[in-house]
């Protein structure tokens, strides 16, 4: 089932999305009680890159005697592989034992960069962005916001996940949201299952893309970021995905600046909205958005084959 | 009591002689079991209209408001407003009863489903599948409305004024739907009975494969399902419009008589001896 949302002020200026998008995703634990995302769009950085980066997986703590020794060394071998391309480290941040935020002063090529990151054996990106920080792990939104500090977490806007395992295993690298390898600040959440996965991964595979998991979600990121490098706005990416991508979705994007979203022609996913002046708050069902009001507020159901797009 | 003249108006509009489909199929109102069928199930609460209560739903699950409404009725009370409702899911659910329900906000999924009586009134939105497999009664919204509106509706009114979602009238086996907005695709998929009103736009898809039942749509309808149709608009059919909307305070923004009626080409029809395969050569 999963539940997805997202939320943007139109207006910019730094808001306390991090606490808005856990009640929001907290409302929707229901839909999906595994594991829950968070995708947020801070101050940007001109001249730097905020990494997440993960070197196992919350389950491994467990059951391996061995892996704090192994992170250790997954983090040194990192470092050395940031060191070498000339990616200095700001700061490197554990916000669990397994995952660490990095602060990168970068200015080389971003392939390069997620490659050597990646490079180490048991290393995940979660994110690369001058804004978007991406955190996901076990658990409800209140637990994931409690571990990595989310509640404190300002910026423009935000998109989460709160998900049902169901063809793939309960772990972070099978939860939501996805980053789009390699382009920085592109993240997707989504509600569906795409039919024509593999065809349109073979596809943009043999164009240069990598895939890091087997999660339909991922290529929608791609896809999306793919058409941006050709020169699409964002509107057209997401109405050209209505009728390239099969299957039945509904999903949520955002990029250093927008928050869009596309519904499939069937209209078979649910999504709300709401929209005032300077807000627009979206949600699997309502009750996440009426987290965020205290008073009547008018919401509605985008239409099949509905694209949306929103700027701070 | 019921009215004689009302109801003998109806008779000869048709109303109790719809027929559902084939050569097995058909169903017949009978005049003189009207008072039968309108039964009240054994172990109804005896409530009082005129005795009026309310109470908030802010902090309750839905099962506990629900609860709530069930005692209320147990204690006589016949209408009942619940504030702040929050867009919870599944409230209002089940009601077999007399009973004027006020919801002073929004509903979430699935509300005022399998109701049987109650006149239900809500002041905000509802969200998919608001009154799905409603017997009787009146459902009315005031603003828009998920898809799923009125999913395999059985009887009585279900009234949104504003938009609603896609699929609306899925499997509509009787009542009728109004919507004072637009629809979204695939409205009245697989209609079987009754009638379903759009002032506003339809959707892709519209009827497709209904049996039987109306759809009259006022504004632009995107494209027609297989084997939904175009009718002809009767004065029957005009007359019937005109009493409905001005029960609800609705307008055909173009005039009922400009209204399009969509129906069952009754090609699919497979109450014959026709194989598929001779089926598919006719079509």
């Amino acid at each position: 089932m999963c539940g997805i949302a997202g939320l943007i002020h139109k207006t910019g200026g730094s808001a306390d999305v991090g606490a808005e998008l856990t009640a929001m995703l907290q409302a929707l634990k229901h839909r999906g009680p595994d594991s829950t995302g968070f995708g947020l769009y801070g101050d940007s950085h001109p001249n730097s890159y905020v990494a997440r980066v993960k070197f196992a997986e919350e389950a491994d703590m467990a059951q391996d005697h061995d892996i704090g020794e192994r992170i250790a060394e997954r983090k040194r071998a990192t470092d050395a592989h940031l060191d070498r391309i000339g990616a200095r480290v700001v700061a490197a941040t554990a916000a669990t034992p397994y995952a660490y935020r990095y602060e990168l002063d970068y200015n080389g090529d971003l392939r390069e960069l997620a490659d050597e990151l990646e490079s180490v054996d048991g290393t995940e990106i979660l994110s690369i962005g001058r804004a978007l920080e991406l955190v996901k792990d076990l658990g409800d939104a209140q637990a994931v916001a409690g571990k990595y500090g989310l509640d404190s977490f300002t910026g423009t806007h935000a998109i989460g996940h709160t998900r049902m395992a169901t063809e793939s295993d309960v772990d972070i690298s099978s939860a939501h949201p996805y980053w789009a390898y390699p382009f920085s600040d592109i993240s997707v959440v989504h509600n569906g299952q795409l039919t024509n996965y593999w065809t349109k991964r073979r596809a943009l595979e043999r164009t240069g893309h990598r895939f890091m998991s087997s999660c339909d979600s991922e290529l929608i990121a791609v896809y999306i970021a793919d058409r941006l490098t050709r020169g699409d706005a964002l509107e057209e990416a997401l109405e050209r995905s209505i009728s390239e991508l099969d299957g039945v979705f509904t999903y949520v994007v955002a990029t250093a600046d927008a928050l869009g979203m596309a519904k499939d022609l069937m209209a078979a996913k649910p999504m709300v909205l709401c929209e005032t002046d300077d807000f627009v708050a979206l949600g699997s069902e309502e009750v996440a958005i009426r987290r965020l009001f205290n008073e009547e507020i008018d919401t509605f159901d985008p239409y099949e084959g509905e694209v949306l797009v929103w700027r701070t | 009591m019921a009215n004689v003249d009302t109801d003998k108006r109806s008779h000869e509009m048709g109303l109790h002689e719809e027929r559902l489909a084939g050569r097995t199929q058909q169903v017949f109102f009978e005049p003189a079991r009207d008072d039968v069928e309108r039964f009240t199930y054994p172990d109804a609460y005896p409530v009082d209209l005129d005795k009026a209560t309310e109470f908030d739903a802010a902090e309750m699950e839905p099962t506990e408001a629900n609860r709530r409404i069930r005692e209320l009725m147990a204690a006589g009370f016949g209408t009942i407003t619940v504030r702040n409702p929050g867009a919870k899911h599944s409230l209002g659910v089940g009601i077999l009863n007399r009973l004027n329900l006020y919801f002073d906000g929004s509903l979430g999924y699935f509300g005022a489903g399998s109701i049987d009586g109650p006149n239900v009134r809500i002041a905000g939105r509802v969200g998919w599948s608001c009154a799905e497999n409603m017997m009787a009664g009146t459902v009315v919204i005031e603003k828009n409305a998920g898809s799923s509106f009125g999913a395999a509706l059985r009887g009585g009114d279900l009234v949104a004024k504003g938009d609603v979602g896609a699929r609306t009238g899925i499997n509509q086996k009787g009542g009728s739907i109004i919507i004072g907005g637009r629809t979204g695709a695939f409205s009245g998929f697989m209609m079987q009975r009754g009638r379903m009103v759009v002032l506003g736009d339809a959707g892709d898809n519209l009827g497709d494969t209904m049996y039987d039942g109306i759809i009259y749509v006022g504004g632009e309808i995107k494209g027609l399902g297989v084997d939904a149709v175009h009718g002809e608009m009767t004065d029957l059919d005009c007359e019937w419009l005109r009493r409905k909307l001005d029960l609800y305070g609705l307008e055909a923004p173009n005039g009922i008589e400009n209204m399009k009626k969509i129906v069952a080409g009754r090609q699919l029809w497979n109450y014959d001896n026709l194989e598929p395969t001779e089926k598919k050569l006719i079509l």
